[in-house]
């Protein structure tokens, strides 16, 4: 079985979703079942003057109706924050109290401010049209940089100029100094604009509360039940944590949107005790809209300092982050150690210095959405060196090959220590970009690219370079940069009586493939067949432990953790197997699922050595009978996968059209359990990317107003969107976890953005085309075209 | 105020009384528990919802039960036959054409029909024919890779 690492294993879990026997939260109903209706503000900004639940209370099937101020009479302050930034003079970060239902004021298009229980979910849903609220509306802002000027409209009284926390991360009078004396500065402003994570199953809780066993149980479409479960324990409601359970079963994609502790499941808990009833909330698209935590919303002046000879001297950064009406979970450390951190890129740069002030605004919560502050910062870094080397006359490629940092692995030569605070695991830049380059026939692609311009067809061909901390991440580290949880994972290995084999694992799967991917390792290590084992996820009461799904940590963090209780199972079973065979443990070797005493034909099997640990007839003295064992690991490092992509895209200067005609790609995510998987997890994130690039984009209006808050108006990718991705790979093993594996979930989404505006650009320089902001709708390109000829 | 249907669904003929206002998609999720068939908007855009009614791909969430009142509708569920995966079902399983499964029902049941009109589609007629649906894990590579192979296997 040795050889089952690195095979495209096909995925176990297809079947029940191929054949309608997924079962995700709103497919669960529970006998006496309630439904809620959830009321949004439909104003970012205003004053609660009164709430009149009367009439929605007499409606036909009302069960029950509460507002924000019986939650705050019940003693509930609201949804706490999980990293705390402090400002760069030390103060304190500003944390403003985030009500499970607004109680005096809303600040944002979607807070809720009422809730609504019915014996169906379309009488909830009448019934709450028949709330009757007072607002009095106030001047809202939604401009990140406006929201910090003197004169905004102030979210809260205690938070001057909106301004939760600021952070800066390097040197910054050596980037100073290195910009001051570059003999030329490449300089930009960007917008990151304001993403919508939009899995496509709507988020769903169900609270349930059994009073016979004062027993709370949560269904929620979550990404980490168990951090929910202490969140909602100990923050929100003040719940006896070993009596309340969390539930994620089958959950329909989450890119970071369901990480997050959110309002609606502390609502439903609360509201099943009140009226000891199980009571439901199923969110509509345009309320996934409103209330998941959007992504990105950054606004950058970035400028990279070069020397005569084409080498990058210094790095300077100011980022303005948007954080919506509240701090959602995860908010503070997406744009601060997620972004800042990751501005070496895979350069050398001597001297890097980013300033990022974070401001509230009158906008839907910003939390972490795939890639979580590293898509920000590669778009930043990479639009910056395809931007420098057009202005220097170089090729983008030559470019960076000539400011990479040089291979290391990380054993023989030691980790590369970046200047803002990161030590790099493994790497070897030059081999993933020189791949690339082979892969999509560079030389040639220029020739075509010459070729069409005379004849009218504009070709553009866009580079990114990109690195990511994933493995997030050793407790100790972001312990002292804030987090106030740790990062490690757990996973539990029971070998059950016949040999067959449970795993407890706290990681969360939503698509990922846990469920193989996990499988492969265990029937690895054991030498048993994938059918023989089952990989359990996603409930409190069963999994021992788990900090969930997020970073491209599940197979770094939670594969070690279940590689360590692994060890100590076969240790163990080890034990059992020398008295079975009544030799030394030393003279044994297994492999394919037997001890064998060397040099002998004389074995035992696993599943004989299984039935021995639990009926201990024969067995060794003084062991504990059992084979069972659950392990945590906690990381000593991040993993750093890296790679180059190319896009490939055509203009039609006519129309302003992009179409993206072909993308390469070379990742290096260490060594790699299942490729298929891999390449999915890529061709995933290489789309979101995209998305972001050429067709995404959330926007509001003066008024605060989400003007793309359904799919008639904000544009997801689709399958003709995009092409077949041409991928390659490179292996630079992680150095410092056993299985060598650095992680794939976000790096694809990091890579393509910048890559394909990248592409957008170079295709529009015979038009003098500097800039353009994304996404890149026909729109902007045409527009673009016009104001610089 | 409740109406008299009666609905074929995957072969086994239902009468209920409904509300006017009920979605098709809800009736067969509340009222016949085949919960395989999901809501991912409220705006016909996503397509997790599709089913096949009388021969036609048609997006559930704006259908109203009543107007499937004598019709035969196929659901994911009604895909497989005497336990033999449906080779578009195992064309997604072989091609990876899933990652979370959510939109998975969705795309088989719009694929099937697109399978019907087209026994042999190129990777464009797929792209174009899967516009109405969303998938947000994939990135679509392997789901038309996934159509391909069923429309290899069924020839």
């Amino acid at each position: 079985m040795g050889d089952i690492i690195g095979q495209s294993v096909k995925r176990v879990e297809d079947k029940r979703f191929t054949t309608g026997k997924g079962r995700f939260t709103d497919d669960i109903v529970l006998p006496r079942m309630t439904f809620a209706c959830i009321l949004l503000s439909p104003h970012a900004h205003a004053l609660i003057k009164n709430i009149d639940l009367s009439a929605a209370k007499a409606a036909p099937g009302v069960v029950a109706a509460f507002v924000g101020k019986d939650l705050q009479n019940a003693g509930i302050v609201g949804l706490p924050v999980g990293w705390q930034v402090d400002f760069k003079n030390g103060d304190q970060m500003k944390e403003p109290a985030h009500p499970v239902l607004a109680v005096d004021k809303v600040r944002y298009v979607g807070d809720g401010v009422a809730v609504v229980i019915a014996e169906t979910k379309e009488q909830a849903r009448d019934a709450a049209d028949l709330v009757d609220i007072d607002y009095e509306v106030l001047d809202a802002v939604v401009d990140v940089v406006k929201a910090t000027q003197d004169g905004a409209p102030q979210l809260f009284d205690d938070v001057p100029n909106n301004k939760p926390f600021d952070w800066g991360l390097g040197d910054a009078e050596a980037a100073d100094a290195a910009i001051a004396n570059a003999s030329h500065v490449t300089t930009l402003n960007i917008i990151n604009q304001r993403l919508i994570p939009n899995a496509i199953e709507p988020r769903v809780t169900i609270g349930d509360y059994d009073e016979a066993r004062d027993k709370y149980t949560l269904y929620t479409s979550s990404q980490n039940p168990h951090v929910i479960r202490l969140l909602l324990s100990a923050f929100v409601l003040n719940l006896p944590e070993h009596k309340v359970r969390v539930v994620s079963p089958d959950v329909g994609g989450g890119f970071g949107s369901k990480i997050f502790h959110y309002a609606e499941e502390a609502l439903v808990v609360w509201c099943a005790k009140q009226i000891n009833r199980p009571v439901k909330w199923t969110a509509e698209r345009s309320d996934s809209f409103l209330t998941d935590a959007h992504g990105r919303d950054h606004a950058t002046k970035a400028e990279l300092a070069i020397d005569g000879e084409g080498n990058i001297t210094g790095l300077r950064v100011t980022t303005h982050a948007n954080m919506g009406a509240y701090l959602s979970t995860f908010a503070p450390c997406v744009p601060t150690y997620l972004y800042g951190t990751l501005l070496q890129g895979l350069y050398t740069t001597p001297a890097v210095y980013v300033d990022v002030t974070a401001a509230f605004s009158n906008t839907t919560p910003v939390d972490a959405y795939r890639g979580a502050g590293r898509p920000e910062a590669t778009y930043v870094l990479e639009r910056l060196m395809d931007t420098a080397a057009r202005e220097l006359g170089m090729d983008p490629a030559e470019f960076r090959l000539k400011n990479f940092i040089p291979p290391f692995d990380g054993v023989e030569q030691p980790g590369y220590e970046t200047q803002v605070a990161l030590v790099y695991d493994s790497g070897n830049y030059h081999a993933v970009l020189n791949k690339v380059l082979q892969m999509a026939d560079y030389e040639n692609l220029r020739k075509e690219q010459e070729e069409g311009r005379k004849n009218g067809r504009y070709i553009g061909i866009g580079f990114s370079t990109y690195i990511e901390a994933c493995g997030i991440a050793p407790s100790a580290v972001v312990g002292s940069l804030g987090a106030r949880a740790g990062l490690f994972e757990s996973a539990g290995v029971r070998v059950q009586p016949t040999g067959k084999v449970s795993v407890f694992v706290g990681s969360h799967a939503h698509g990922q493939g846990h469920e193989t991917t996990f499988s492969q390792v265990v029937a690895d290590r054991l030498g048993i067949p994938i059918a023989d084992i089952d990989i359990v996820h996603g409930d409190t009461d069963i999994v021992p432990f788990g900090m969930g799904t997020y970073g491209s940590r599940s197979l770094a963090v939670g594969g070690t953790a279940i590689v360590k209780s692994l060890d100590k199972v076969v240790e163990k079973a080890t034990q059992i197997a020398a008295h079975l065979l009544e030799a030394a443990e030393e003279d044994l070797e297994f492999s394919d699922g037997q001890w064998t005493v060397k040099g002998t034909d004389q074995s035992v099997a696993f599943a004989d050595v299984a039935l021995t640990a639990y009926v201990p007839h024969n067995y060794p003295e003084g062991l504990e009978p059992g084979l069972d064992f659950t392990s945590f690991y906690d990381p000593v490092n991040f993993t750093f996968p890296f790679g180059a992509h190319i896009a490939v895209v055509s203009v039609d200067p006519d129309t302003g059209q992009v179409k993206l005609e072909r993308y390469f790609g070379v990742d290096d995510v260490g060594n790699v359990v299942n490729p298929m998987i891999v390449d999915g997890q890529l061709h995933g994130g290489i789309t979101q990317g995209v998305g972001q690039a050429l067709l995404e984009g959330a926007i509001y209006d003066d008024n605060g107003q989400l003007t793309t808050g359904s799919y008639m108006d904000y544009a997801l990718p689709r399958a003709d969107d995009v092409p077949f991705f041409e991928l390659g790979r490179e292996v630079t093993p992680c150095p410092h976890n056993p299985l060598g594996v650095k992680g794939a979930g976000e790096a694809g989404t990091i890579g393509a953005t910048p890559a394909v505006i990248n592409a957008v650009i170079d295709a529009l320089q015979p038009f003098g085309v500097k800039d353009i902001d994304m996404p890149a709708t026909p729109q902007r390109v045409w527009q673009a075209i016009q104001a610089a000829s | 105020m409740a109406v008299p249907i009666k609905i074929t669904v995957n072969g086994q003929t239902h009468e209920s009384e409904v509300d006017p206002r009920l979605f098709l998609v809800q009736y067969l999720r509340d009222n016949l528990d085949l919960t395989g068939t999901h809501v991912g908007c409220d705006t016909s855009n996503c397509g997790a919802c599709t089913v096949n009614l009388n021969g036609k791909a048609v997006k559930s969430c704006t259908v109203l039960a009543i107007q499937a009142d004598g019709a035969a509708v196929t659901t994911i569920e009604g895909l497989a036959q005497d336990g033999e995966l449906h080779p578009l079902q195992e064309g997604f399983n072989q091609e990876h054409g899933l990652q979370c499964g959510f939109c998975t029902p969705g795309m088989i049941m719009a694929a099937q029909q697109l399978l019907e009109r087209n026994s042999n589609p190129s990777e464009n007629e797929i792209r174009h024919a899967l516009e109405g649906n969303y998938c947000r894990c994939t990135g679509y590579q392997n789901i038309v890779k996934s159509i391909q192979y069923a429309a290899a296997k069924l020839g």
